[in-house]
């Protein structure tokens, strides 16, 4: 199982503790992640699924490059970090 | 009832409350995220607010309790198109996702439950469950012409302006910026295209009286006499006598033509209020100089008001949302981009600040039972 974490920042909008999902891409993680807490869904992925545009995501150290798809290959030991970009004053 | 006013504010949405002493803060909700609008729905006390997070997309709130507490709702969202998830690497390309709600509506005071959100990037959405659950309207976002609306200060055009006939609720006005006004007779069944008589003066010769074309900047409804919209638009002010189908051009307003917000006397159609800016490319007060513009003759004259408004050079700029009428026609709430708020006396003669240490205002609105 990938465990997958989140931006602190995140946690101030709704709780979304430290997890261990299945999965082989990053779209099936996050799906399992969902599937547990359905609301982090439209904080993370627009109405379409895709990434939104300044969430970054992360398997151990490579963002995740296929940012509509999320077809990006996750291992059953791998690591996912979900942040965000940081902007604004 | 105590009286209220809500400001949705770039930094949280802040309830003001009038005591002997004035104008007060009484509240602070959100405090650090932007509210992009809300609603005090006087149908049932309930209070909504929208988010724009900005990473984290936009969201939807409602209390119960006025404000002391919120539970989150389903944003309204665009159905997922099935295998289209763009091209891999850029989220321009794809579907359509909802990047903001731009006003929020109560429907009509026989329409319990009913709400409607005007988006960007375009979309009318409908409850019919306060809020738990949001369609799209498929009639306006399916309709060819909509192809040719375009975005006027944001990348996308948007919804921001819904009026709904208070003596008829299923007939609507909508303004969009850009794409002109639309209008209902059939609560969204179906929807035809009017504005005939605007004119945008930065297009082609040609094309200046395209109505889809039109940048609508705000429409106001009167209560009394819905037929009367009072419309802001980008190239100057225009009134509506028939509920949006043909408008006349008002070409005596004062210190200019040019602004984003109106409001309309509810009892009054021949009474609106404006806040004059220089122009599209210079959007500050003219001569730096902030004062309020009333016409109580349906636009044959206008006064202009500047007593309790600043009397330095001034930068304010009174977004779309931001120029609101109380329920009586005596007061008005208006809030600027440089985080000023003041409340109008007298039908705006004399105005007093609230407060200058805002965050920049995208909406002001009174309290249930105003």
């Amino acid at each position: 199982m990938a465990r997958v974490s989140f931006t602190n920042n995140l946690q101030r909008h709704l709780s979304c503790p430290t997890v261990d999902v299945g999965g082989d891409t990053v779209r099936t993680v996050l799906d399992g992640v969902f599937a547990a807490n359905p609301k982090l869904r439209s904080y993370l992925l627009d109405d379409q699924g895709r990434l939104r545009k300044h969430v970054k995501v992360f398997v151990n150290d490579c963002v995740v490059a296929d940012t509509a798809g999320l077809s990006d290959r996750v291992g059953e030991a791998d690591e996912v970090f979900v942040f965000q970009a940081l902007s604004g004053g | 009832m105590a009286e209220k006013i809500y400001v949705a504010s770039r930094k949280g949405l802040l309830e003001f409350g009038e005591a002997k002493g004035g104008w007060t803060m009484t509240r602070a909700s959100f405090v650090g995220e932007p509210v992009s609008a809300v609603l005090p729905d006087a149908r049932d006390g309930t209070l909504y607010a929208a988010l724009n997070l900005g990473h984290f997309g936009v969201k939807l709130h409602r209390s119960e309790d006025g404000g002391k507490t919120w539970n989150e709702l389903p944003a309204p969202a665009y159905a997922p198109e099935p295998g289209d998830k763009g091209n891999g690497k850029d989220d321009a390309k794809g579907g359509p996702s909802v990047s903001l709600i731009w006003t929020l509506v109560a429907g009509g005071a026989d329409q319990p439950g009913i709400l409607w959100a005007g988006t960007i990037p375009g979309g009318l959405f409908r409850s019919a469950d306060r809020g738990e659950s949001w369609a799209l309207v498929e009639s306006l976002w399916n309709l060819p012409e909509r192809a040719q609306w375009f975005g006027g200060g944001y990348d996308e055009p948007g919804i921001h302006s819904v009026c709904v006939d208070p003596t008829d609720s299923n007939k609507l006005t909508l303004g969009v910026s850009c794409g002109g006004v639309w209008i209902s007779a059939d609560a969204g069944e179906s929807w035809q295209l009017g504005g005939t008589g605007l004119r945008n003066e930065y297009l082609p010769p040609d094309m200046a009286e395209t109505r889809v074309l039109q940048d609508v900047h705000r429409l106001a409804q009167c209560k009394a006499a819905p037929n009367v919209i009072w419309c802001q638009h980008h190239n100057g002010i225009f009134r509506t006598d028939d509920r949006g189908i043909n408008f006349t051009e008002i070409e005596t307003a004062r210190p200019s033509a040019f602004g984003f917000a109106v409001a309309v006397h509810p009892a009054d159609p021949k009474t609106a209020w404006f806040v004059p800016a220089v122009k599209d490319e210079c959007r500050v007060p003219v001569d730096q100089r902030m004062v309020v513009s009333r016409t109580t003759d349906g636009g044959a004259s206008f006064e202009v008001f500047s007593d309790g408004l600043p009397e330095g050079p001034s930068f304010d700029l009174v977004y779309r949302h931001c120029l609101e009428i109380d329920g009586a026609g005596e007061r008005l709430a208006m809030g600027s981009t440089t985080g000023n708020f003041w409340v109008g006396e007298d039908g705006g003669a004399s105005w007093t600040l609230v407060s200058n240490h805002l965050p920049p205002i995208a909406q002001v609105v009174w309290g249930p039972g105003n």
